[in-house]
């Protein structure tokens, strides 16, 4: 779609060509005058600033019964600010040719923002000012309401949502990771200025942050501007305790008029503090990683034709963790997939991996690692994840070893530990066959029925 | 074979993107989905180096690949650390001459394009009837078949048409290499000359040429209705012409045209019909000029709440007219000029970003020179040509309508 970006790219490759040799992804720890602490990655090559950062929290600090709050407040940020209306914001933005991005995640309330070096000093204002003091006009709310509703009304057909939503309705009951991050549209409904008043109050505050910057500015500007922009928020968060639990096992069938049926499985996982963890990822890139090699992609795809795509990935919460995956394939032959699925991470899970398997998964991850670092928003967004992760800032540096460290005794061990129960839950949302003993109940918009099996 | 370096050297990695000049509006007739079933297929081995043999090596270098098909072109590439260049170049050249296939291999890919299809289109209603307004939109070209093909036609694809397809296009001098990364011209002229430089050449492809478009003139419309639909949608496609063939000046002036009325918040249609008059979730106007032989100009809108399509299609016309009867601002044209000219320092900060736009301009038969004056054939664009762009183009008549709404009551279950 971006042919305009695509053309005036091109026509800068004059320049690239003397752009020299520079770049070393050297990071350093930033303390602010204020005392605010971020990673920075100075680089001059591309005259471009990216921040991202991160307040602990995210959807998991709605309020009870009110999932989307967090959603709709990361969709306002950029919708009116201090003594500029959402129109005035919006074109100061254009003027500025800057980019604002929020997001919601499960754990995280997510900004970033990319900015010409330029207009660094008026980017950073920007940022302050809907961080501080987000205006909430009664137009651009509605507004705002409004699309994230339609945005529900739609996923509610979507199977592949439908399939995401009701695995995390059925493994997380009565906690936060069971909700919908974008709500329902009952609660979207019912979200106040006041919810989201609160909710920014409460989370947005210093000691529940974690800042990445990557670009065209040094240390000591960097410290400035990260004091005007996060030095006003409150001190302290408020954050409501999430309780630690164990995702529940079900299996869900739900029935959908599409021409495939969706396959999500999985079970309990292995946190991001356990020893084990990055063995189990080594574990999980040998089953159902992201190469055209992993066992299920050989077994499902390449051996069967039965679906263009299937993986699997681990995923470490900050108050659960749980293994996924999933694919998509022909109604008629969902069963034989959902066996191929079980039998594979069963066979690994009992025998673990070869030790040609255990050498190649290791020589991919190690290789690949790089590739995580090729442009300025990619660098940001991992040093922010290092961050949020708890880990230590040469990380980069060892992260290589952990990985080449990890033995063939580890890999059968943990593979035993995690994939045992990995295929407890499987939900299946697609046309189900009417002549089976009992009929799967219809999906209905945003609460999907679901049968128990 | 032409080749292309872009030196990147900010971190020690290398993209390498081959490109043929074969698309999926070559197909043969009855056989749509030919040109992306092959490149699926170009994954299953050579003479030389057995199925799995190269994405294993890719794979265990810590690289990423990958390929794609467009109307226009088939492409490879590997992204991949700057001293395994020599050894993809030369799996890459291995492939371009050795291809074995077998009913083995070739069935399963089939039930695997088949499932892709179903993924990527049956199972998305907005997909469908983005297929039958292209199949109204084009009435003789051949972009009004679907690029991953029709599912009836796919069915029936063989290992002979792929291998057909394959004898016939797959051929150095129909292919470009672009090489983006951590490497100079030198380098890479030495590694093309042992790996590619080697393949000879099986045949002369000819020059693309295929049907044209009559003039159109009259203006259609599209209904689909399916049960799945919870949110209805209206969109509407304009035929244009792309930068391969337009009058100069004049995809410049429909890409400013798109950037003013509908690209983001502060554009015209997001303005009127999503904050003024609150009438609908989102709007927003595109014009995709990377084809060979023709472009688009797109509008897409959701309505608000329970507002009619027939009501937002009057809204949009409304703009529509408005921005032909009296064109753009100084201001909107140099605001529009403003954010291109930032995207376009965005775009540096990505490798593979960069080799994907060599080789879209280039498998187009356009040269590198004629790109890099883009800038100030941008910065030249008027006022006025901007207006002559919305009089000519955006004309109902050369257009087709697409309204994406639920099942009619009686035929819900």
């Amino acid at each position: 779609m971006p042919l305009i970006v695509a053309r005036l790219g091109l026509a800068l490759l004059g320049l690239l060509l003397i752009v020299p040799a520079s770049y070393a992804a050297k990071i350093e720890q930033v303390v602010s005058p204020g005392g605010i602490k971020a990673w920075l990655v100075e680089d001059h090559a591309v005259p471009v600033i990216a921040l991202n950062f991160a307040f602990g929290g995210g959807a998991a600090q709605d309020p009870a019964g009110k999932p989307g709050v967090a959603n709709m407040l990361s969709a306002l940020l950029d919708e009116g600010a201090g003594n500029l209306d959402s129109e005035a914001f919006q074109a100061r933005l254009d003027a500025l040719s800057l980019s604002f991005n929020f997001d919601a995640g499960r754990d995280q309330f997510y900004g970033s923002v990319k900015t010409l070096a330029e207009n660094r000093d008026e980017a950073f204002a920007m940022l302050a000012l809907s961080l501080q003091s987000p205006r909430f006009d009664k137009e651009p709310v509605e507004r705002i309401r409004a699309q994230i509703e339609s945005r529900v009304k739609r996923s509610s057909t979507d199977p592949d949502t439908v399939a995401m939503l009701a695995m995390c309705a059925s493994a997380y009951p009565n906690h936060p990771y069971g909700q919908p991050v974008d709500g329902t549209e009952a609660s979207v409904a019912a979200i106040s200025v006041d919810d989201l008043k609160a909710y920014r109050d409460r989370i947005f505050a210093r000691d529940n942050l974690k800042i990445a910057i990557v670009g065209a500015i040094d240390a000591k500007t960097a410290g400035a501007l990260i004091d005007k922009t996060f030095g006003p928020l409150a001190a302290r968060a408020e954050r409501t305790p999430v309780p630690d639990v164990a995702p529940k096992m079900a299996n869900l069938d739900i029935d959908m008029p599409n021409p495939q049926t969706i396959i999500r499985f999985g079970g309990p996982g292995i946190p991001r503090h356990d020893p084990d963890f990055m063995t189990a990822y080594v574990v999980n890139h040998i089953l159902g990683g992201g190469t055209f090699s992993s066992r299920l992609y050989e077994e499902v795809r390449e051996k069967r034709g039965l679906a263009y795509t299937i993986s699997s990935t681990l995923v470490p919460l900050e108050s659960s963790s749980a293994f996924a995956g999933g694919t998509a394939t022909r109604a008629d032959r969902a069963d034989e997939t959902v066996g191929i699925i079980k039998s594979e991470v069963a066979r690994l899970a009992k025998d673990g991996p070869t030790a040609e398997e255990l050498a190649k998964a290791k020589s991919y991850l190690i290789g690949s690692y790089a590739l995580r670092f090729d442009s300025s928003m990619k660098i940001a967004r991992q040093i922010l994840g290092i961050q949020i992760d708890g880990l230590p800032i040469d990380y980069v540096e060892k992260r290589n070893a952990i990985i080449a460290n990890v033995t063939l005794d580890d890999a059968r061990r943990v593979a035993k530990r995690f994939l045992a129960n990995g295929t407890d839950m499987i939900v299946r949302v697609g046309p189900v066959p009417k002549s089976g003993p009992e009929e799967a109940v219809q999906a209905e918009a945003t609460v999907p029925l679901v049968k128990h099996l | 074979m032409q080749v292309v370096v872009v030196p990147d050297h900010r971190a020690p990695i290398v993209t390498s993107m081959v490109w043929y000049r074969i698309g999926a509006a070559d197909d043969p007739i009855g056989k749509s989905g030919i040109a992306h079933f092959l490149e699926h297929l170009m994954f299953k081995g050579t003479a030389k180096h057995p199925a799995g043999e190269f994405s294993s090596k890719v794979s265990e270098g810590g690289g990423a690949e990958n390929a794609f098909t467009t109307n226009d072109a088939t492409a490879f590439y590997q992204t991949i650390g700057k001293d395994q260049l020599g050894t993809v170049m030369a799996f890459e050249a291995d492939r371009m001459e050795g291809l074995v296939l077998t009913d083995a291999v070739v069935l399963p890919e089939r039930d695997v394009i088949l499932e892709e299809r179903r993924m990527r289109i049956d199972n998305d209603p907005g997909a469908l009837l983005a297929e039958a307004m292209d199949a109204a939109l084009f009435q003789n070209h051949h972009y009004g078949i679907p690029t991953i093909g029709w599912e009836h036609e796919m069915a029936g694809l063989t290992r002979e048409d792929a291998l057909a397809q394959y004898q016939r296009y797959y051929t150095p001098n129909n292919a470009i290499l672009v090489i983006a990364g951590d490497v100079t011209p030198d380098e890479v002229r030495r590694q093309a000359d042992v790996t590619f430089g080697r393949v000879p050449r099986r045949s002369e492809p000819g020059p693309r040429q295929r049907a044209k478009e009559p003039p159109p003139i009259a203006e259609r419309t599209v209904t689909l209705h399916d049960e799945r639909v919870t949110q209805p949608s209206l969109s509407r496609s304009y035929l244009a012409p792309s930068y391969p063939n337009a009058a100069p000046g004049e995809a410049e002036a429909l890409d400013i045209l798109a950037d003013v009325l509908g690209r983001g918040p502060t554009s015209r249609l997001y303005r009127s019909l999503v904050i003024e008059q609150g009438i609908a979730n989102s709007a927003s106007a595109y014009y995709s000029g990377d084809g060979l032989d023709y472009g688009r100009f797109g509008i897409f809108a959701v309505p608000r709440g329970d507002v009619s399509l027939d009501r937002l299609g009057a809204a949009i016309d409304a703009a529509i007219t408005d921005i032909r009867d009296h064109g753009i601002t100084q201001d909107e044209l140099d605001r529009a000029k403003k954010r291109t000219r930032a995207a376009a320092i965005y775009a540096q900060d990505s490798q593979a970003t960069l080799a994907r736009i060599v080789g879209t301009v280039m498998v187009n038969g356009q040269s590198l020179a004629d790109v890099q004056e883009w800038p100030s054939r941008i910065d030249h664009v008027s006022v006025a040509d901007v207006s002559a762009a919305a009089r000519k183009y955006l004309d109902k008549r050369r257009s087709v309508t697409g309204s994406l709404l639920p099942a009619p009551a009686e035929n819900r279950s």
